[in-house]
């Protein structure tokens, strides 16, 4: 199936709202969702014949930059019947703040292999899944302070009573 | 009986460790077993020899590939890449410089020798790598000879690489648009002989560990991984291939030379038990080293023939001088001998150095499986069950 058709396949499903802009001057093209709608759409995606993303290859969380302030997340789905990779991406402003976390819905259900992956994204990035049922520090100790992979990250001067370069 | 407390959790992981019986152990495998492969803690919750639930806790390995990555230029990454799966080198810097190349629209334009020589390595790196596997396999089940005899043959790999690139396992010997250095003069010849050499020893090893009964015994029907949970968990390489799927991405995105080069994707057919148990996934390997050899003894032909060494071929020739790519995301994958390697990249269009990099590590899906596959199996079954996945934690953690 298409780029085009997949496009028109989601709008057909949920409705012209949930695609909010695409991505089509690089190599491989990619589809801006709705943050709200992305796990129902990866869903559809997935079951539905015609596309059968059965396989999510990489899910990987962004941090867009300090100018922008805008975290986002990167799907790259793939067909192990018809052999097709497909990029959904979503983003979201976030301002930074120390109380509160970007959040994104979570695709746990629709494909497993993503929990560990948004573990990831959590601990690196401070990107929150709604729905991760495990959502903790996967590679980092628990008790770390910070999300390195942001761009504003300030490593802790202490950690555990000893200097941290 | 559902505990009411339940919903006040906020991960499975807390409620595991709460809700265990009072009849129930938890014990620690790791950070410093021998048989866990490194740094990984496996986290058991055992009733007697029976294994209840597995939580791993990887990490103990992280230094922050992507981080790094966003500091360096393209090129300056390379001996990172490498330093992820330590056992397969090669194939990791040909996965990240294809990325790269392609980004560039170089891809085409990278002549056919290097192309060879590319695959040549990075064959010869995946024999090195499933023999580690192998090997240490069989010492986990109990069997140490065949240990041994796979590091005999894995030192000629590393010998011979090591004349190609200066470095037994790091090589960075794959560079964006061309290689460090063309093979050294006689190289081919060499290979030749090993690859002669190699071939009876493969059938000495599976006389002394493949149809072994006492190591078919402890594998086969143990850990067994149906197709489809093994793609819902994203399972890639001979671990999916295990479970009976012929999926290689070297044959699906016919990437690199391999279009022109004949060889079968082998999978698991449940010949000793169930298709998708650790025989099978053992198997494939011994069947991925016997067809690594078809291709590297393909390679030698047209090296030492139509792409034979001419004295002013310079593989540095198409190397670029300034690596910027357009600004534009780009997702590469390519199969290692763990499965599919991919690189996320972002680039700006304006640096030399990416804005983000995300490398997803085959053996990171990989591991996440075994949860699901070692519950109720005895503690000396999830031994094999480790080793059956064959994880490489430098790439793990990253």
């Amino acid at each position: 199936m298409k780029f085009e058709d997949i496009k028109n396949l989601l709008i057909d499903k949920f409705g012209p709202e949930v695609i909010v802009g695409e991505e089509t001057s690089g190599l491989q093209p990619a589809l801006l969702i709705q943050p709200d709608k992305i796990a129902e759409a990866c869903l559809e995606l997935r079951n539905n014949e015609k596309t059968y993303f059965d396989f999510l290859a990489c899910l990987s969380g962004v941090d867009y930059g300090v100018d922008e302030n805008i975290f986002g997340v990167v799907y790259h789905l793939s067909s192990i019947p018809y052999k097709t990779q497909l990029t959904l991406k979503v983003k979201k402003y976030h301002d930074r703040n120390q109380t509160g976390l970007p959040s994104f819905p979570s695709v746990c259900s629709v494909w497993r292999t993503a929990e560990w992956h948004e573990r990831e994204a959590y601990d690196l990035l401070g990107i929150y899944f709604e729905g991760n049922p495990d959502l903790r520090r996967i590679l980092l100790p628990d008790d770390w302070e910070g999300y390195p992979l942001r761009k504003d990250y300030k490593v802790q001067e202490y950690y555990h009573g000893i200097k941290v370069d | 009986m559902i505990n009411p407390k339940t919903s006040s959790y906020k991960t499975r992981h807390e409620q595991l460790i709460a809700e265990a019986q009072p009849n129930e152990m938890i014990l620690n495998m790791g950070p410093q077993h021998p048989s866990t492969h490194g740094v990984l803690r496996l986290e058991l919750i055992t009733d007697g020899e029976v294994v209840k639930e597995v939580i791993p806790h990887v990490g103990y390995l992280h230094r922050c590939f992507e981080k790094h990555a966003e500091n360096l230029t393209y090129q300056q990454t390379i001996p990172f890449v490498d330093r992820m799966d330590y056992l397969a080198s090669m194939n990791n810097s040909h996965a990240w410089v294809m990325g790269v190349e392609r980004m560039l629209g170089l891809d085409k334009e990278i002549p056919k020798r290097i192309e060879y020589i590319r695959v040549l390595v990075c064959e010869l790196n995946r024999i090195g790598s499933h023999l580690i596997a192998l090997g240490t396999y069989g010492i986990d089940i109990g069997a140490f000879t065949p240990f041994l005899w796979c590091f005999r043959d894995r030192e000629h790999i590393m010998n011979m690489l090591e004349w190609a690139s200066g470095s037994r396992m790091l090589y960075n010997y794959i560079w964006v648009g061309g290689l460090f250095f063309d093979l050294p003069v006689g190289f081919e010849e060499r290979c030749k002989e090993f690859i002669d050499y190699f071939k009876p020893k493969m059938k000495e090893l599976n006389e002394l560990l493949t149809d072994n009964q006492i190591f078919i015994s402890r594998t086969a029907n143990v850990g067994i991984l149906p197709l489809e949970v093994a793609i819902n968990y994203g399972c890639s390489g001979p671990m999916l291939r295990a479970s009976g799927l012929k999926w290689d991405l070297r044959r699906v995105d016919e990437y690199s030379a391999y279009p022109e080069l004949e060889f079968e994707v082998p999978i698991g057919k449940g010949l000793m038990g169930t298709t998708g148990d650790c025989w099978d996934r053992y198997k494939v390997r011994i069947d991925e080293i016997e067809q690594s050899v078809l291709i590297i003894e393909q390679c030698l032909e047209r090296l030492t023939k139509d792409l034979k060494r001419t004295p002013d071929f310079d593989p540095r020739a198409k190397l670029p001088k300034k690596i910027i790519p357009k600004a534009q995301d780009f997702y590469i994958r390519a199969e290692t001998p763990r499965g599919e390697l991919g690189y996320y990249f972002i680039a700006d269009g304006k640096s030399e150095i990416p804005k983000r990099v995300k490398a997803r590590a085959p053996s990171f899906n990989n591991l996440h499986v075994i949860s699901e596959i070692s519950r109720g199996v005895l503690i000396a079954d999830l031994i094999a069950i480790i080793g059956s996945i064959d994880i490489v934690l430098g790439e793990l953690d990253r």
